[in-house]
């Protein structure tokens, strides 16, 4: 006589409709480090800038998910991000990030909720012609607004909307893989919304430009500068473009990890902020 | 002396980067052994093993080492029919494409090709994307 399951055969079939209609991203239907990274508000991206890519490695009728930790410590500010995406048909991105914003030398702290979107419309990183372009949302929503509402701020939510286009050379410059990507946001954020939305100095949206540039030194390890155009619109403190130069790894589709020197630039009247950047996904 | 030396190396040195692909990958025993290698992984490999069901492994592996020998700028002759009407109605995605390219870098870095090799050989394969796979 067969012994009984241990859970049942409804169980067994539950479990089988489950799962039959999604199709993991087990092995990837696309090449090694084309899912990119998580960036600082969740979306797949670069370290500070969402790339037209899409994150994970999900191809045609499959789902992917990420998680990842990032932390940013300049010299009088911490950040830590929080955040996981799924990404479909290599389609559509969808991305939740939580943000915390230690305020280490003027005391306190600031956090807040992005939820993002992001479609790609046309064209392929790698193949034919045309850059892969997407288009993308960042809903945000800050949980500490008394002291963004004190030095100015004139809302607590606001959604940045974004036009991105990536492109890699499989054989560039020195023979190596190059990638770029140009993203184009429309903004209100403050110090990426942590510290409110629209000043007292300006209330209006802003044209921001944003920039990658990388290059793989094999297929595990690339380098690459980032640049972040920043609104300026609180009249206490002014706000300054962002930089970052970073060094990332792929030592396989499950697992990336970014290190960068970053250049956050004068915060909340505190000048000269830089320091280190990391974050980490996994990918399935 | 350290004069003569680095003269030394300013002559040699742009006649290794005039090298060329071909040379790189092995000359055509090196391209025969990477191709090999390639299909032996896409054998094992369940997402697209069933493409080549019913296909003379054979034939595939000399034309494709002769369509690598050539595109290299190796003295062959690619005897094959054009990507299009090779791969017609195979009903290959995106997915199986990258499969393939997977597995012939493993193949690449397995024989020890150098990165830049890599990336010309790759460059010259990515175009026949959009000949291969059906949307």
């Amino acid at each position: 006589m067969r012994k009984p399951l241990l859970f049942g055969n409804s169980t067994l079939l539950v479990c089988a409709l489950f799962f039959t209609p999604l199709t993991f991203a087990d092995q990837g239907a696309r090449l090694l480090a084309t899912g990119g990274a998580s960036m600082l508000e969740g979306s797949g991206g670069g370290g500070i800038v969402p790339w037209a890519t899409l994150s994970s490695y999900s191809g045609e009728d499959q789902l992917g998910v990420t998680v990842s930790l990032s932390e940013v410590t300049v010299d009088d500010f911490r950040l830590s991000v929080q955040g996981a995406s799924f990404s479909w048909n290599n389609r559509i991105e969808l991305s939740y990030a939580e943000q915390t914003f230690d305020l280490s030398t003027i005391g306190g702290e600031l956090s807040q909720d992005i939820v993002g979107a992001k479609v790609r419309l046309a064209g392929d990183l790698i193949y034919g012609d045309l850059p892969q372009i997407s288009i993308g949302a960042q809903h945000k929503k800050n949980k500490d607004y008394a002291l963004p509402s004190a030095v100015g701020s004139q809302d607590d939510s606001s959604v940045d909307w974004y036009v991105s286009a990536a492109k890699a050379w499989l054989d560039g410059p020195f023979h190596r893989t190059w990638v770029a990507n140009l993203t184009l946001r429309s903004s209100k954020a403050n110090q990426l919304g942590l510290l409110g939305f629209g000043g007292d100095k300006e209330d209006s949206r802003d044209w921001l430009a944003e920039a990658s540039v990388a290059t793989f030194i094999n297929r595990y390890w690339a380098v690459g500068i980032e640049y972040r155009q920043k609104p300026d619109n609180l009249s206490f403190a002014k706000e300054q473009d962002w930089k970052d130069l970073f060094v990332a790894y792929f030592p396989s589709k499950h697992v990336s990890v970014v290190g960068a020197y970053t250049d956050l630039g004068s915060i909340a009247g505190l000048d000269d902020q830089t320091g280190w950047y990391l974050s980490v996904q996994a990918a399935f | 002396m350290k004069i003569g030396l680095l003269l030394a190396l300013l002559l040699i040195t742009p006649l290794t980067f005039a090298q060329n692909l071909y040379v790189k990958l092995g000359e055509k025993q090196g391209i025969k052994t990477i191709v090999e290698e390639m299909l032996y992984r896409v054998g094992g490999d369940a997402r697209i093993a069933h493409h080549f069901d019913g296909v003379d492994i054979m034939r595939v592996h000399k034309l494709i080492s002769e369509q690598v020998c050539d595109l290299s700028g190796g003295p062959c002759d690619y005897s094959g029919e054009d990507m299009k009407t090779a791969h017609r109605n195979m009903g290959i995605d995106n997915a199986d494409f990258n499969a393939l390219v997977e597995h012939l870098i493993a193949a690449m870095e397995k024989q020890d090709i150098p990165v830049s090799a890599q990336n010309q050989l790759l460059a010259l394969l990515a175009p026949m994307h959009s000949d291969i796979v059906e949307d």
